[in-house]
């Protein structure tokens, strides 16, 4: 009987040797399951020195486990029934002190290098602000007065699996960050609410957005494409449904963009002043509401009480207008629901509180009434 | 219990508070770490800066970077966002900021520098960020900042982000403030 | 030896009281250590139930069984459980069982302050526990609990977390002042330092770290307190405070605690491979070294858990230098484990294959820990999967590994019979494979881009997510296994000599098996 446990666990033991060995393997020719070497120099530096510092810690670990399963195959009490009696060595420890020293300021000298550069404060060409909120990002471009917001563009109905998931299911946004291919951009990143982070794999950057503090960080893209990373500092519920697009584009399509964006700008001024029916506001309306609100309020409206409240047959919404103009506008202070006043136009504004106070029967069992952008333009005028 | 555990037992019991009073020295401790490394970009206001005017500065680019921290509705813009200085030599910039609501509040700007390690190259004589800002409804002011940067910061650092992010604490009890004033 | 005679004081009993209250108002350090092994043995099977919720969620991508509100209750309600209730307090267990035998005392020094300790946790895991079914939820800010989202953001059970983690801080200290006042006052003549047993030296070394870094934690979440109620603004930047602060202060306090939680599986695993190799420890006095040397280290280099908060590159330079030192030390004591099994004379039961597995996944997680001390290959490992990797694979086959193998060394000892050595086995294999299934994919998905913290993921990570999850449950139900062994083995069993193992050296088995109520009244001799 004994024996054959014995046999057992040898066999065993060969197959968790193989699965030492087995990392080694995956790494070289499943290119999908290791670090991207994305598209900048620093990105390529950090891969380089991942691969370099994962082969020297294999090749460590196959001198040791070597020892060790030669150790377990070889000495077993049935092979060798009288122990050694040695149990110590002073040579043999100051060579396992200092050889792995060694090895280490072989690793810290090429890592440092990496690091310094990293760490190289050059001027950017461009220069954006980008901020964290609870939960989405804001892209501010500092010199052309450009900023928006990005929000997760996966349907709510593909995350609670009522329908098939797309190919970037929880990597795409409504809009994406957007710089031009081979330019020093320098990011200056800080937060709203809570700690974020903003992490772009392609480009190595990692950086905390602190609420109060600014990071910076830089990146030269070498090539166009679309890349995707993710928050990855824990901001609260949504924190897997905030995630970072950056769209790298040629120099002159970027330059195009840059107009179009004043020029819609200048647009969105023009709808403010513009006459609005309710079918148009409500619709535009319902676009904003999945943008921005359906997170937490749901699309049913139904909320996730106690947090986040119902909108669908609440007072607020079908009766008291004003009230819910200023909850929108200002926040609830102690509470889940933030400010949108600097988030939303005035147009997306007034859009989406007529959608809420429309939707769900709220109409029908409430006043019915409706905002128009000028109630929100009226609101931000200083009342004295 | 002998004599010796008696006395083990009382350095342990001091060493347990010890610790949990090093834990509030922390704070006070990390303050000066940031004021030594740079860590944060936190400034303190600074005596006349006499030591760091030069006649042998560099071009220097600095970006003004505002933020408005959750729920506060004031306009608070940089006049300008980009602003060419000097090393070795004073400069002036300004911050618009109106209430815009019908409220009087109480507002306070925190301060923050990157690269962080171009903070110890920087004196700010004069900031709104020393101090709390209280605005009447509609009110609007021009804060100002005054700053020189030391000739002698390295040469990898040309471009410099000084960033304000305001916050509201009109409802903020008064008390807490002196825990922390003087930033 | 064997033959210790019990000399009879007035003041105690001559065996366990009966009933309920024997286990309430116990004193006795056997007793106690029962208590924190089963206590332990609960919050590890409360705080697994906590990550097959989170496996389970994790099955496939989408939102299938929770909310992410609740995911995030989950995965910090899974940190905090596995690391205060089942890591710490399992390790105080084996301390209690196992120290006073190994240094030929009668009992730990204030048997009655060991019973205070004891009952505080229930009460602090009582109160924890039930935050869950306060409004607005349980804690769902991680186990790290970083400000301003534990603060300015927090559900109002913060407040209850807050005083359950004084209570379990209390608890831990009053642990380890009761582990340092025993060992260093009453050794057994002729005990010196270094003669005491490794695991002695490890809890020693343990001790003086949570004494050194509970009180921090509890001034932590003292200012948390603060800034909630009390108006200040320690990490809130409106009032001049700094979130990153919060970060400082924490890692000061939870870097060691990652040691707290290693160093006396360290010491366990030297005895066993010590024992199962028939062949005395090589190294001990750089064993010894070697274990200072990674206390004294864990001191300096907390910050590299926050290489992304935007330290100037001296500081990060300096952090990831001092992080990688960690491994010559570390190092170390690997070599010697693997010098004392060359040319010793090998058996493989259960306690050993716990031991040899500890060794082999712990490396691999040193390994994962020396990559993430890189600070620019950091900034990509930073909050992914790779580390959840790394760090379950020294908690899980690390810290729990050797807590297991523990249990199956000591526990002729402590039953008087021996466990089934098949099952044993089986229960080891199951929990090697399980673990791996379950934590070696993750450093795959972590590398190809899977931040932590996420109950929901891109379809790229779909598949080895699957296998996770399947090597999770492989795992959770195998340590049904487990309970179902150890039961077994109290209830009886092939009878246990008193040396137990061939190769088993220290006090604790020149008693009998099981260990009378009251050893060593008379302290043994010690050559």
């Amino acid at each position: 009987m004994f024996k054959k446990i014995n046999n057992l666990s040898k066999s065993a033991y060969v197959a968790l040797f193989m699965l030492s060995l087995y990392p080694s393997k995956v790494f070289s020719d499943w290119d999908a399951l290791n670090m991207r070497e994305g598209v900048t120099q620093v990105s390529r530096d950090v891969f380089e020195l991942h691969m370099l510092i994962f082969y020297i810690c294999v090749a460590i670990g196959a001198v040791v486990f070597s020892v060790m399963f030669y150790s377990l195959f070889r000495y077993t009490k049935k092979r060798n029934p009288n122990p050694s009696t040695f149990h110590e060595s002073t040579k043999l420890e100051v060579a396992w002190t200092v050889v792995p020293f060694l090895i280490l300021i072989a690793m810290a000298v090429p890592a440092s290098k990496t690091l310094t550069e990293i760490y190289d404060d050059e001027e950017g060409e461009i220069n954006i602000q980008v901020v964290g909120y609870q939960w989405k990002w804001e892209y501010k471009y500092l010199e052309d007065d450009i900023n928006f917001f990005s929000n997760l563009s996966t349907d709510q109905d593909e995350i609670y699996n009522l329908v098939p998931k797309g190919e970037n299911y929880l990597l795409e946004v409504d809009e994406p960050l957007i710089i031009p291919v081979d330019t020093r951009v320098r990011f200056l990143i800080t937060a709203n609410d809570v700690i974020h982070s903003w992490w772009v794999p392609d480009f190595a950057i990692k950086q905390d957005a602190i609420p109060g503090f600014i990071n910076t960080a830089w990146t030269r893209a070498e090539e166009t494409g679309i890349y995707r990373g993710n928050c990855t500092e824990l901001c609260g519920k949504n924190h897997g449904f905030m995630p970072v697009v950056v769209k790298v584009v040629e120099k002159d399509e970027y330059s195009d963009w840059v107009l179009s964006k004043k020029e819609e700008a200048i647009k969105l001024a023009e709808l403010t002043e513009k006459e609005w029916s309710l079918a148009e506001l409500t619709q535009r309306g319902e676009g904003v509401y999945q943008k921005n609100c359906v997170a937490c309020h749901q699309m049913n409206g139904e909320g996730l009480p106690p947090i986040f409240p119902a909108l669908a047959g609440s007072d607020i919404v079908m009766f008291d207008k004003d009230r819910n103009v200023e909850i929108l506008m200002e926040g609830v202070q102690g509470a889940a629901m933030q400010s949108f006043a600097n988030q939303l136009s005035e147009v997306d504004m007034a859009a989406v509180i007529t959608y809420t106070r429309q939707a769900w029967g709220n109409a029908e069992n409430g006043d019915g009434e409706y905002v128009v952008p000028s109630d929100i333009v009226e609101y931000k005028k200083p009342k004295i | 219990m002998n004599n010796s555990a008696k006395r083990t037992l009382k350095y342990l019991s001091l060493a347990v508070f010890g610790m949990f009073f090093f834990s509030f020295a922390l704070v006070p401790l990390y303050d000066v770490f940031c004021e030594v490394t740079g860590l944060n970009g936190k400034i303190s206001q600074s005596e006349e800066g006499t030591s760091y005017e030069s006649n042998t500065g560099r071009d220097l680019t600095i970006q003004f970077v505002s933020h408005n921290a959750e729920q506060m509705p004031w306009v608070f813009k940089p006049s300008e966002k980009i602003m060419k200085v000097k090393t070795g030599k004073y400069s002036n910039a300004t911050f618009f900021v109106k209430n815009n609501t019908d409220k009087p509040m109480t507002a306070r700007a925190v301060p923050s520098v990157a690269p962080s390690n171009a903070n110890e190259y920087l004196k700010k004589l004069e900031c709104f960020c020393f101090e709390e800002q209280f605005l009447a409804p509609g009110e609007e002011a021009l804060l100002p900042v005054r700053f020189i940067f030391d000739s002698n910061m390295p040469e990898s650092i040309n471009n410099v982000a000084l960033s304000y992010t305001i916050f509201d604490i009109t409802n903020y009890n008064d008390m807490e403030m002196a825990h922390h004033d003087g930033r | 030896m064997s033959s210790v005679i019990e000399s009879h004081h007035d003041d105690h009993h001559h065996g366990p009281a009966k009933g309920l209250m024997r286990w309430l108002l116990t004193t006795n350090h056997k007793d106690i250590g029962t208590l924190y092994l089963w206590f332990s043995f609960a919050m590890f099977l409360i705080g697994g139930a906590m990550a097959m919720v989170i496996r389970a969620e994790l099955f496939q991508p989408g939102m299938q069984i929770v909310e992410p509100e609740f995911y995030n209750q989950m995965l910090t309600l899974h940190g905090l459980i596995m690391v205060f209730g089942a890591v710490m307090p399992a390790f105080v267990g084996l301390a209690n069982w196992l120290v006073p035998m190994m240094v030929g005392a009668p009992d730990m020094a204030l048997p009655r302050l060991n019973n205070l300790s004891f009952w505080l946790l229930p009460f602090a895991f009582g109160i924890l526990l039930s935050s869950l079914f306060m409004e607005g939820g349980a804690p769902n800010f991680g186990w790290t609990f970083y400000a301003p989202l534990s603060t300015t953001y927090a559900p109002p059970s913060v407040t209850f977390f807050i005083f359950s983690v004084h209570i379990m801080g209390a608890s831990s200290i009053m642990g380890s002042i009761n582990v340092i006042v025993t060992i260093m006052n009453m050794r057994a003549p002729g005990m010196d330092l270094m003669k005491m047993p490794l695991f002695v030296w490890s809890w020693l070394i343990t001790a003086y770290l949570l004494i050194a870094v509970m009180p921090v934690l509890a001034g932590a979440v003292t200012m948390m307190l603060m800034d909630i109620h009390f108006g200040t603004s320690f990490f809130n930047a409106a009032g001049g405070g700094d979130p990153v602060l919060f970060q400082h202060i924490f890692w000061f306090f939870g870097h060691p605690e990652v040691y707290i939680m290693i160093l006396p599986a360290f010491g366990i695993v030297s005895h066993i491979i010590e024992t199962f190799s028939r062949k005395q420890l090589f190294g001990y006095s750089s064993m010894v070294w070697a274990m200072l040397s990674i206390a004294i280290l864990s001191f300096v280099v907390w910050a590299h858990h926050m290489f992304t908060v935007g330290m100037p590159l001296a500081a990060e330079l300096f952090f990831m230098w001092a992080t990688m030192l960690i491994a010559v030390p570390t190092g170390v004591k690997v070599f010697n484990w693997v010098a004392t099994m060359f040319k010793g004379s090998i058996t493989y039961e259960t306690p050993m294959l716990f031991a040899i597995s500890f060794v082999v996944l712990f490396t691999i997680g040193g390994f994962s820990g020396l990559m993430l001390s890189i600070v620019p290959a950091d900034f990509q490992y930073h909050d992914t999967y790779f580390v959840v990797a790394h760090f379950h694979y020294v908690l899980v086959p690390g810290s729990i590994f050797s807590i297991m193998a523990a249990v199956y060394y000591w526990i002729p000892k402590w039953t008087g019979n021996m466990y089934d050595e098949r099952m044993g086995r089986l229960h080891f294999w199951l929990s090697f494979v399980g673990v791996n299934v379950t934590f070696f994919p993750q450093h795959w998905i972590g590398l190809a881009g899977m931040p932590r913290r996420y109950p929901d993921y891109a379809l790229q990570f779909a598949d080895w997510n699957m296998v996770s999850t399947a090597g999770a449950f492989l795992f959770g139900a195998s340590q049904i296994l487990f309970l179902f062994i150890v039961l077994k083995t109290v209830m009886g069993g092939k009878k246990a000599t008193p040396q137990v193992w061939e190769g088993a050296r220290g006090l604790e088995w020149s008693v009998e098996s099981p260990a009378p109520y009251h050893t060593f009244s008379t302290p043994p001799k010690v050559n």
